[in-house]
């Protein structure tokens, strides 16, 4: 006879709002081979957990049944407290009356009948639960880190400086992201370059640390300690081991005209190339969509001058393979495209501000390239159409985010604070010019961000326009921003000589896929999505994969590289044992019944499963079965469902368990 | 193709010049136009301000006459008419209710099966390749502002036809006609329309702005698409010439007229005498233009 106990919480009013949780207790005290069935306000709390470790004792339990939130949420929890108390931690089980009851339902009385079933149910199966041992496995102690901007590098360095080794893959020819784009940094101005390109040079230096650039993840398999990563490496066509970055290959390239990605289309780059001249390697790379060699089989100039031969044409991708223990996904963010192409239906774009006709209508990376002392104007402010310095410039904030009318709901988070010091740079630079940002909200939160705003209009003069514009046109060699004012409650125009879009922070319009190769989620617009949004910030739901940066949800500098420092000491706990405990909810295979029809080595999405010798003790081979690599189960169960003569169980959810549950609910 | 047809009161009347251009132009692109068996009116700002319901009721009773007629598509032309029987489609097949209340009062049933057209949609369905090759007299060079104004496009998840920030559709028009139409702000911007009367002043104000965008844009003529955006862009210049000191003298046409120009239709039957800024100088320009290219190559 079973002796179980049933504990019910009800999460402060999250399920007793809902569900009466007395009267649960109450009927589940009836239930069969039931000893104790108690309810209290927070189970998860320490009285709470205690009440469950004394009833183990005082009762001499066999089996728990908690019933509350999501197993997601505090299975471990309670079965740690049931460990306390010397019982096996698979012998207590949850009960969900939280998100598939009383968050979901309004009628009390059929929620609390609902309740009574989920909780039969679960006592059910608990009885017929086995004990279970995790299983060990060791750990890769070396650690993948998925792109090479500044969240990216962060985490390397901090894997690197604890010792273990790590590989940076980064999709650009050089490491530096979008951080190696900006001028100057908010709210303390200092110079990007100076404080990203020493850290730059850091990650290629590091002897711990294998840099790809140019490269791609192609592939994860595996699981948390053991993930077998492919890299695709793209053809540079340039051998980096005997380049030393001299130059001359991309002074002499005759394809000059080729719109810069690092300057966001406002300079120019040749078809080889590095992005820009502190790149990290500092060797080139051959754009073969834009060489001459590659579209007409002509020109060659850049193998004829290369003193040390080593450009090659002949180069192929390659595809890497390594091992690694942990992941650190640190992708990015890519911003909101103004004009009427977007990649989505939702997405619709601000035709009105006709970005893509006048090119004095800039986004905000753009506008850093003009601040930038590397930039195509070497730091001058003047406007891409002629050259002008201009002597009024409007910039406009929220442009894409905020506005659901146009597709994106949230705040981009960083606007407001570049908005302002995008102001304050350019009234340093032309004195004589007056800076005007239209804005819905200031949103400053953050070290000395308030302070820094109230600079920008007490000190260098910034107007700001509360309200949106409507839209802007051209009249004469002037752009004409109309818009509302609504602390006067009226329209104004500006006549502005340059006009700079503060643009949405999106996620990579690849980003959903990237998130399905190496198993992660993501929300509906695209960011990855954290473990716990207050609890986990820097873990996914896949273990062994952890989040830095812009990828996760718009962040500035100082919040990317917190974000990356928490993901990387992650990673160093992760390696911090030689083995890793795995839940042993894995396949097993009966091998008195198994037939060897290999139907579950075909269905396996891990191919955790493979063939096995039955020899007898002469080593004379008997017959053939199927055998579960317990290391690389998941715990899925497609080998269970696909075997025709029912010889794969799963621990944890054996036939007996699951018919179980299935009759206790038809119980009335 | 045999497609309804829905004058409205001003395809008859007011805007005379664009029923006749309508017809003239669809006749010669073989677009049979047959109007809608006892047709009325669309209800057009009075009633919709007056009261929610009728103004659903009067375009309703247009749609099931269309419906019951057999027709798939009717030709609204007036970007009243059209835009009113459009946000009537969408609610009865969106709200049940609605739809319910609306043929109490009408007795009859609308089902949904018309697909109603606007002046520049009738091209768009006719398909614009198609449209190019029957082109005989390109209006080449001319340089023309599309002007959509606001009740071909808004509102636009009941209008469900281009951006209404940023509409482009007249101008894709108007370039398969062999038209170049220039890049210019106010495509979109209120011409005052029915304040004409009440608030001269503010219509003149508006539609000053409207015509110095397009002229200082290097429009040679504006485009339109709606009887009220025409009527205050035309007639509106001498007043505003007054009342400003400006110097506009600028045609307006429709994009019927300017479509029936271009594959060969007689400027007489497009009505195009009737306009208060003279527009006969477009065909001046027309029968000018082969003259002109010999002269340059020689």
């Amino acid at each position: 006879m079973s002796r179980i106990g049933v504990f019910i919480c009800h999460c402060g009013e999250n399920i007793a709002r809902t569900v009466d949780c007395a009267r649960l207790a109450e009927e589940s005290g009836k239930l069969p081979g039931v000893m104790v069935s108690v309810d209290y306000k927070y189970m998860c709390s320490d009285p709470g957990q205690n009440m469950i470790k004394r009833a183990i004792a005082e009762h001499k339990l066999d089996g728990v049944v908690v019933a509350a939130c999501s197993p997601h949420m505090h299975e471990p929890t309670f079965r740690a407290a049931v460990v306390q108390s010397g019982m096996n931690p698979y012998l207590c089980e949850m009960a969900n009356i939280r998100e598939h009851c009383s968050w979901v339902h309004t009628d009390r009385e059929l929620a609390t009948e609902k309740a009574i079933d989920l909780v039969r149910v679960m006592v059910e199966k608990v009885k017929r639960n086995q004990e279970l041992f995790p299983i060990r496995v060791p750990i890769t102690k070396r650690a993948l880190v998925i792109g090479g901007g500044i969240a990216g590098i962060q985490a390397a360095l901090d894997i690197a400086a604890g010792g273990h080794e790590v590989i940076l893959v980064e999709r650009q020819p050089s490491v530096g992201g979008n951080m190696a784009r900006l001028s100057e940094t908010f709210p303390t101005l200092d110079c990007s370059q100076c404080i990203l390109t020493p850290r730059m040079v850091e990650v290629a230096r590091d002897p711990r640390i294998t840099l790809y650039t140019y490269a791609e993840v192609e592939e994860v398999e595996g699981f948390v300690g053991n993930f077998k990563v492919k890299i695709r490496q793209k053809a540079k066509s340039v051998n980096a081991d005997i380049c030393n970055g001299c130059g001359d290959c991309w002074n002499k390239c005759p394809m000059k005209k080729i719109p810069s990605e690092f300057d966001a289309g406002l300079g120019y780059r040749t078809a080889i190339y590095v992005p820009f001249p502190q790149a990290v390697p500092n060797t080139p790379v051959i754009d073969r969509e834009h060489c001459l060699k590659f579209l007409k089989d002509k020109c060659g100039v850049c193998a004829k001058v290369c003193t040390r031969g080593a450009i090659d044409y002949e180069m192929q991708d390659e595809i890497i393979e390594a091992e690694v223990g942990a992941i650190v996904v640190a992708t990015g963010y890519d911003l909101y495209g103004i004009g009427k192409e977007q990649p989505n239906e939702r997405w619709k774009g601000y035709g009105e501000y006709n970005y893509d006709t006048y090119k004095d209508v800039i986004n905000g990376i753009q506008f850093e390239r003009l601040l930038s002392a590397s930039g195509p104007t070497q730091g001058e402010v003047r406007r891409p159409s002629d050259g002008k310095v201009p002597k009024s410039v409007a910039f406009i904030a929220c442009v894409g985010s905020r506005d659901p009318e146009k597709g994106i709901e949230y705040c981009s988070k960083i606007c407001c604070m570049y908005v302002a010091k995008h102001a304050m740079l350019y009234k340093h630079k032309v004195h004589d010019g007056q800076p005007y940002i239209f804005y819905m909200d200031i949103r400053a939160g953050g070290k000395n961000y308030e302070e820094f705003v109230r600079r920008a209009v007490e000190e260098d003069g910034v107007l700001y326009i509360r309200g949106r514009v409507s839209k802007i046109y051209k009249d004469g060699d002037q752009l004409v921003v109309v818009g509302a004012d609504t602390l006067s409650d009226s329209q104004v125009q500006i006549r502005a000589d340059l006009v700079v879009l503060a643009t949405a922070m999106v996620p990579h319009k690849n980003a959903y896929e990237f998130a399905q190769k190496i198993g992660i989620a993501c929300g509906s617009e695209g960011f990855y999505s954290e473990a716990h949004p207050k609890l986990r910030p820097v873990e996914t739901m896949t273990a062994g994969i952890y989040l830095a940066g812009a990828c996760q949800a718009p962040k500035d500098i100082p919040d990317a590289v917190a974000q990356a420092s928490a993901a990387a000491s992650k990673v160093q706990l992760l390696f911090s044992s030689d083995e890793l405990e795995r839940e042993p909810i894995v396949a097993k295979v009966n091998e008195v019944t198994c037939v060897h029809c290999r139907n579950c080595i075909r269905v396996c999405p891990y191919s955790a499963i493979d063939d096995k010798e039955i020899r007898d003790r002469h080593g004379n081979l008997i017959r053939m079965v199927a055998e579960v690599n317990e290391g690389m189960c998941m715990g899925c169960g497609t080998c269970v469902a696909a075997c025709p003569s029912k010889s794969v169980q799963l621990a944890g959810f054996n036939d007996e368990q699951v018919f179980a549950e299935i009759l206790a609910l038809g119980h009335e | 193709m045999k497609i309804g047809y829905y004058p409205g009161c001003s395809l008859h009347g007011m805007a005379i010049d664009f029923g006749k251009s309508t017809e003239a132009t669809c006749e010669a692109l073989g677009i049979e136009l047959e109007e809608i068996p006892g047709w009325s009116c669309c209800g057009a700002s009075a009633a919709h301000s007056t009261n929610h319901l009728l103004g659903l009721a009067l375009p309703a009773r247009n749609l099931s006459l269309a419906e019951e007629a057999g027709f798939r598509s009717v030709a609204a032309p007036c970007a009243m008419c059209s835009n009113s029987m459009k946000k009537t489609h969408e609610l009865i097949l969106s709200d049940k209710e609605t739809a319910a209340e609306v043929a109490r009062i009408t007795r009859r049933e609308y089902r949904g099966g018309v697909t109603v057209l606007n002046a520049i949609q009738i091209f768009l369905e006719y398909g614009l390749d198609e449209l190019a090759k029957r082109v005989v007299l390109p209006l080449k060079g001319l340089r023309v502002a599309c002007y959509y104004g606001c009740l071909l496009t808004r509102p636009p998840d009941l209008l469900k036809f281009d951006d209404a920030e940023q509409p482009v559709l007249m101008d894709e028009v108007c370039k398969a006609v062999g038209t170049e139409p220039v890049e210019w702000g106010f495509k979109t911007e209120c011409c005052g329309a029915g304040f004409s009367m009440s608030r001269t002043d503010l219509v003149c104000e508006l539609t000053r702005r409207i015509l110095e965008n397009a002229v200082n844009n290097g429009a040679e003529a504006v485009v339109v698409a709606c009887p009220m955006c025409h009527s205050n862009l035309d007639m509106r210049q001498a007043n505003i010439n007054k009342m400003f000191g400006t110097e506009f003298n600028i045609p307006i046409v429709y994009v019927t007229e300017l479509v029936g120009l271009a594959i060969g239709v007689k400027p007489k039957k497009l009505g195009m005498r009737k306009h208060f800024v003279d527009a006969m100088r477009l065909t001046k320009r027309l029968s000018a233009e082969p003259q002109e290219e010999v002269a340059r190559a020689s």
